[in-house]
């Protein structure tokens, strides 16, 4: 077990590691298939969301649809 | 002799089609700056569209757990355009495209690459930049623009979808400032011609499709509507109207009168 200090839409977030986006996810409460995540300005694709580990550092962007013109 | 039955229906209409795909209405919209959900579904309900647009954005960490709007907008029945708003940059647009066709319900993009934060305008630089890489990475691109013609050439050449020039700003309920310059577009183009941004009320929109145009988008016409349903209601209909006198073909105007009364048999005087 490691702490992970990584930053989540522009705030800082700890979190035990090893973890994966999944994890985090799992840990905020959403739903995978209805948010995208970037990991350092990559998307990352749904089916390795749980494939994919987090690291010391890393800037984690979670986007979804909202109402828009 | 035969007679002619006069037609009891308007003129029959091509669908529309962008992409090779059909919709079922002219009227797109937004789904923006509504007092709430239920009013925003009423409201797109009424309007009879089948595109609405969303735009991508952070989700809330703290609020996770209300609705999205997605629960409001079924996919099924609805077609969702993603588009870039918001976006000052052709990277910052394409960033923002690529992660709204990662949601995965399409590749298109309402694309918006803006270059004055008062007036909303696009940068067309920008815009011609963004459209070309996307068009490159498969995105069905639909560029919002200036009443422009030059530019919306450029656009078609790039390899747009559809072209979308502005009636006037975004949210500024203005109607159509420059008649001339949406019809010439129209004229000009091959590609579809859809009006976005700047429609305020029923008489806009019905002006606007009998420049000839494929299509209009709206949102704060509705959103900020004092009822926004019957609002949306009054659109769709000025929409068809508008589109209906535009293939019937429009009388010409004219500086001088012309008597619509006979000249003949009037009365001695």
């Amino acid at each position: 077990m490691r702490e992970l200090r990584i930053s989540v839409n522009g705030e800082p977030r700890t979190l035990e590691g090893p973890a994966t986006i999944a994890d985090l996810l799992q840990e905020l409460r959403l739903n995978p298939r209805m948010v995208v995540v970037e990991l350092n300005r990559q998307i990352i694709r749904r089916p390795v969301l749980e494939a994919t580990a987090l690291s010391d550092g890393d800037t984690v962007e979670v986007v979804h649809f909202v109402g828009g013109g | 002799m035969t007679s002619t039955i006069p037609a009891a229906e308007p003129l029959t209409d091509l669908p529309l089609t962008i992409a090779g795909r059909t919709f079922r209405s002219r009227l797109m919209v937004g789904t923006g700056k509504y007092h709430d959900n239920a009013t925003m579904a009423r409201a797109i309900e009424a309007s009879g569209a089948e595109i609405v647009t969303v735009a991508v954005r952070r989700v809330n960490l703290d609020r996770t757990q209300e609705e999205g709007i997605l629960y409001h907008l079924h996919p099924d029945q609805y077609f969702l355009l993603a588009n870039t708003a918001g976006c000052y940059t052709a990277d910052e647009a394409i960033r923002y495209a690529r992660l709204a066709r990662e949601a995965g319900f399409n590749e298109y993009i309402k694309l918006e690459v803006i270059g004055d934060r008062e007036t909303l305008l696009p940068d067309t630089e920008g815009l011609l930049a963004a459209t070309r890489q996307l068009v490159k990475e498969g995105f069905a691109v639909m560029a919002y623009t200036t009443d422009d013609l030059v530019t919306a050439l450029k656009l078609e050449d790039a390899g747009c979808a559809a072209v979308m020039p502005l009636a006037s700003p975004i949210g500024s309920g203005l109607g159509l400032l420059n008649p001339y310059g949406i019809r010439t577009i129209k004229r000009r183009l091959s590609v579809p011609v859809i009006v976005d941004a700047g429609v305020g009320t029923a008489s806009d929109a019905c002006l606007t499709m009998e420049q000839g145009v494929d299509g209009i988008l709206m949102n704060t016409a509705l959103a900020e509507a004092r009822d926004p349903a019957a609002m949306a209601w009054a659109m769709r209909w000025a929409v068809d109207a508008g589109r209906a006198a535009f293939l019937a073909g429009r009388m010409p105007r004219r500086e001088v009168a012309v008597p619509s009364s006979p000249t003949r048999g009037m009365l001695a005087q």
